[in-house]
């Protein structure tokens, strides 16, 4: 026994005595050199850190076969044999990299990802909030941006040479049919929308990825937030509205439902700020929505929204077609949206996103001409005059489901596929004078789709893509190719070059008569350099959008639609901000120059349509003072003339005019004092501080002639040159974490 | 016989060598922690979580390794927005090998440093997605073990850094900070070698607001 004891020590001093040095280097697969790599002796407390050269020594006791472990962040680990007997090993070590999210390249498929959980955020709720001008509409926010036209008497996204009609709007993946505030005549209306229901939006003015379709231009994709941060109450008050709501946390904060209603009344702001139409009903809405949330097992959500709008105004304005005569349109819109959508990951690395969406919208649209008196004028027997005397009733009735299965492949790769139908009714009913025409349109549109996520290293990614769209009522079925590459120059630099195929069905009003009428088409080509940092981002695009079909209508033919149109645009986009140079201030610019032409509608040839201007920019900034809860926000949005028609002129020279330049300076101050409990915010806006004269068009008179023997116009203006908003917001938040404290105490 | 002095000489063995590798462990684990009170650079304290961890790799039943590694780490990453992203992924990491070994609130208490290192990346934008988050960690920790004076320290020392328009500063802090001296007076480490830190902090959020 004591032999035994003997040979222990004799073994432990043994194992004491020999020590081996073990000196190395580690790079990485391009031979630069690693500092911080971590190297060891597996299942020992030897190893040591690589020094700022990438050297490495260190000195272990153990001894034989053992393994060297090098590691390093962002690197795959290595462990290598090493023999331990004492005599000095040297050894060079090469790690290969790992592709990581935190690292690689980001495929941004041509849009601006403002997530809040993602890297390069662009814009957030908040900046829609702050923007000046703006006056929290998203649309309005997003036309700070370069690539969206700064188009004032009509809603809409107008992109890149695009319509209104080729930009979509998805709210958690369901497509959003009425969107904005139904139209009236020469007044750009509201998105419907409040950015606070969205955590993350997605502008893509090209090249948007093979999930999304329906949409020749352009995507918006906003995602609603997941679960409010507490539980409150709200009031806003305001000369224009009153409103009122609640968010309620679940206990465990796994779940909340909210409501809010809202009574927007523009009569007073009217009077206080006359209005060039005689608005003898002024714009009066009723708003209800409600929101549900519950977070699942496994990290999973489900959530659902509901809205309902109802809402009337009435005005008139003097007949360019009959001196003496008014114009009187009356609009009343009853607006219904609901969304369920679930997310759930199933494990092994798979995930569902399910959706289903209703809307239903109604417009009860009518349009008389009348006398001095305001009373309607009987028939004249004169068309321009007898045809400007209608009642509309529309009504869009969608629904629509979407399923997206997402699965994790090695590394950060993955694969995304799926499907939607959409099925949209419209019934439209025009009664004239002289008769009444009834016409319904049912279209269900049927879209696969699927797209992967291939990262050839941290440097290199591929994004291709693949859609197949089908459209009941055209019997047609289509095949969109989509692929997106994107390289890292530099940390935060990236460049990539993005392709796409891109339909969507004509208008429906069109597809009245079973002409052979087949998917209108956009191809896109898209160059992109941008840098993303915390504090810095800069964008540049140079593309070239090449439209295959267009809506044709001939008005010489009746029923002569086609899909004959074509055109393209053209153009450079640059976008800069900056946080961080000036204390607290915050400031983008944006520029965008545009090149397009078409030949589409009535045109009788390619020109530059009159939602194109062929430079336009933004300069917004921001300042805000936190010790004071004070900012104030400025910007100016601009663009050079757009083109319109003179019908004095011959048919050769269609569009050929030009309107001023446009430009708007606005501004908006944003205090937010404590109130008693609650939590306030006074907003105070003026859009067109400086009174600048913005004309964005011109309407012509289709049969009375001035003195001159011209027929006679009229320019179309804003309702009034400057706006202005003030609003008091009050919250009452009921903070669990704060009770949580409390109750530990 | 022979197979009774063969077994005890086992045991023996099998006690020398534990308790060895034990007094390596205690040896060691002493080393570092009083080079971590002296650490200060980012070289130095990089080398420290490297050992902390390589220790870690080695004893496999050992919490307390990963949980200074992953420590160093998330200090690291408080005070190097740069790389606050890199360094407290790199401390989740090393919590989540801890946790695996034995989850408690000393390893909450890390958690919701690495998220707030996040958050502090850019506090203005990031708040809304970690606040939340980095506070939950607190929770959970004041609930697995009521008696740690840690949690309370964190979320006084986060107060006292919030403006008082958001719920912050003295009037919110300084409760939580008195609860905490409570807490440390009565808390005992089970080992030199466990956690025994933050004290000064609370001390000195209650001198402050005086």
């Amino acid at each position: 026994m004591r032999v035994l004891i003997l040979l222990i020590f004799v073994v432990l001093l043994k194992s004491t005595s020999a020590q081996t040095v073990i000196r190395g280097e580690v790079k990485d697969q391009k031979g630069r050199i690693l500092a911080g790599a971590s190297i060891s002796i597996k299942n020992s407390y030897d190893g040591t850190v690589s020094d700022s050269t990438g050297r490495f020594k260190f000195t272990s006791f153990e001894k034989g076969s053992q393994l060297l472990v090098v590691s390093f962040i962002g690197s795959k680990s290595q462990e290598i044999q090493i023999d331990l007997k004492g005599e000095e090993i040297e050894q060079v070590v090469v790690l290969k990299e790992e592709i990581s999210e935190l690292k690689a390249v980001v495929i941004t498929a041509g849009s601006f990802e403002a997530n809040d959980k993602k890297r390069g955020t662009v814009l957030r709720s908040l900046d829609i909030a702050t923007t000046a001008g703006a006056n929290a509409d998203i649309s309005a926010t997003i036309q700070t941006l370069p690539g969206a036209q700064k188009v004032g008497e009509q809603e809409g996204l107008f992109v890149r040479g695009g319509s209104a009609e080729e930009a979509r709007i998805f709210i958690d993946g369901s497509s959003v049919n009425n969107f904005f505030f139904s139209s009236v005549p020469g007044i750009a209306q509201r998105g419907r929308f409040s950015p606070f229901l969205f955590s993350g939006t997605v502008f893509s003015s090209g090249g948007y990825s093979a999930l999304y379709g329906q949409a020749l231009s352009s995507v918006l994709a906003l995602e609603s937030i997941d679960l409010p941060e507490q539980s409150e109450a709200q009031a806003g008050i305001s000369p224009i509205f009153l409103s009122g709501g609640f968010q309620q946390l679940g206990k465990g904060k796994k779940s909340s439902y909210g409501m809010s209603y809202s009574f927007t009344h523009l009569a007073l702001y009217q009077k206080l700020v006359p209005q060039a139409p005689d608005f003898f009903k002024a714009p009066q809405f009723h708003n209800i929505d409600a929101n549900f949330r519950i977070k699942t097992k496994r990290g999973g959500m489900i959530k659902a929204y509901a809205y309902f709008n109802a809402g009337e105004l009435a005005l008139r304005r003097p007949s360019l077609d009959s001196i003496g005569l008014k114009n009187a349109f009356s609009l009343t819109n009853y607006n219904v949206f609901g969304n369920i959508s679930y997310r759930q990951p199933l494990g092994r690395g798979w995930k569902l996103q399910a959706t289903g969406g209703i809307s239903y919208n109604l417009d009860q649209i009518g349009n008389e001409v009348q006398n001095q008196q305001n009373q309607k004028v009987p028939n004249t027997g004169i068309p321009a005059i007898d045809f400007a005397q209608f009642n509309i009733n529309q009504t869009q009735r969608m629904w629509q489901i979407r399923s997206v299965l997402e699965k994790k492949l090695s590394g950060i790769n993955a694969i995304r596929f799926g499907g939607e139908v959409w099925r949209n009714t419209d019934t439209v009913i025009t009664k004239f004078e002289t008769g009444k025409f009834e016409n319904k349109w049912v279209d269900v549109y049927t879209a696969f789709f699927a797209e992967s996520d291939i990262f050839l290293s941290n440097e290199w990614a591929l994004r291709p893509g693949l859609r197949v769209e089908r459209s009941s009522i055209l019997a047609k079925t289509n095949v969109a190719p989509r692929v997106s590459l994107s390289y890292k120059v530099a940390a935060q630099s990236q460049m990539s070059i993005d392709y796409g195929i891109f339909y969507q069905t004509p208008e429906r009003r069109f597809i009245a008569n079973p002409n052979d009428l087949g998917f209108l088409r956009a191809d896109h080509y898209i160059l992109t350099y941008q840098h993303l940092s915390r504090d810095y981002t800069f964008r540049t695009q140079l593309y070239y959008k090449d439209y295959k079909n267009l809506l044709q209508t001939d008005a010489a033919i009746r029923q002569g639609v086609s899909i004959d149109g074509s055109g393209y645009a053209k153009g450079l986009e640059l976008f800069w901000r900056d946080r961080k140079t000036l204390p607290g201030l915050d400031y983008w610019i944006s520029y965008t120059y545009l090149d397009t032409k078409r030949e589409f509608q009535n045109y009788p040839f390619a020109v530059q349509p009159p939602f194109a201007a062929t430079h336009s920019g933004s300069f917004v900034f921001k300042k805000f003072w936190v010790k004071k809860m004070f900012g104030v926000n400025w910007s100016w949005n601009w663009s050079t003339g757009r083109p319109y028609f003179d019908p004095n002129r011959p048919q050769s020279e269609f569009m050929r005019d030009r309107t001023i330049p446009f430009h708007s300076h606005n501004f908006s101050l944003n205090w937010l004092p404590k109130i008693g409990k609650a939590n306030s915010v006074v907003v105070v806006g003026i859009n067109n501080v400086f009174n600048q004269n913005q004309i964005f068009s011109y309407n012509f008179s289709s049969r009375v002639r001035g003195n001159d023997g011209r027929l006679i116009s009229e320019a179309v203006i804003p309702p009034a040159p400057r706006s202005f908003f003030i609003g008091l917001f009050l919250s009452w938040g009921v903070d669990r974490t704060q009770e949580n404290i409390n109750n530990n105490l | 016989m022979k197979k009774y002095i063969f077994s005890w000489a086992l045991l023996l063995i099998v006690h020398v060598a534990t308790s060895q590798n034990n007094d390596r462990y205690m040896g060691a684990m002493g080393a570092s922690l009083q080079q971590f009170a002296t650490a200060k650079s980012q070289t130095e304290m990089n080398e420290l979580a490297a050992r902390f961890q390589r220790i870690g790799e080695a004893e496999k039943t050992q919490w307390l390794p990963y949980y200074y590694a992953a420590m160093i780490k998330a200090q690291m990453a408080m005070g190097n927005a740069k790389q606050a992203d890199a360094l407290a992924a790199e401390a989740d990491a090393l919590i989540a090998k801890a946790a695996a070994i034995e989850d408690n609130a000393e390893l909450d208490c890390v958690r919701n440093m690495a998220t707030t290192a996040r958050m502090l990346v850019d506090p203005m934008n990031r708040w809304q997605q970690y606040g939340p988050i980095a506070a939950g960690f607190l929770q959970d920790a004041m609930k697995k073990d009521p008696t740690n004076p840690r949690p309370y320290m964190l979320q006084a020392a986060s107060l006292i850094n919030t403006p008082e328009q958001f719920g912050g500063g003295c009037k919110t802090a300084k409760p939580l900070a008195e609860k905490a001296i409570q807490l440390y007076e009565s808390f005992k480490s089970p080992s030199s070698l466990h956690p025994n830190w933050g004290k000064e902090t609370v001390i000195g959020i209650v001198q402050q607001c005086k």
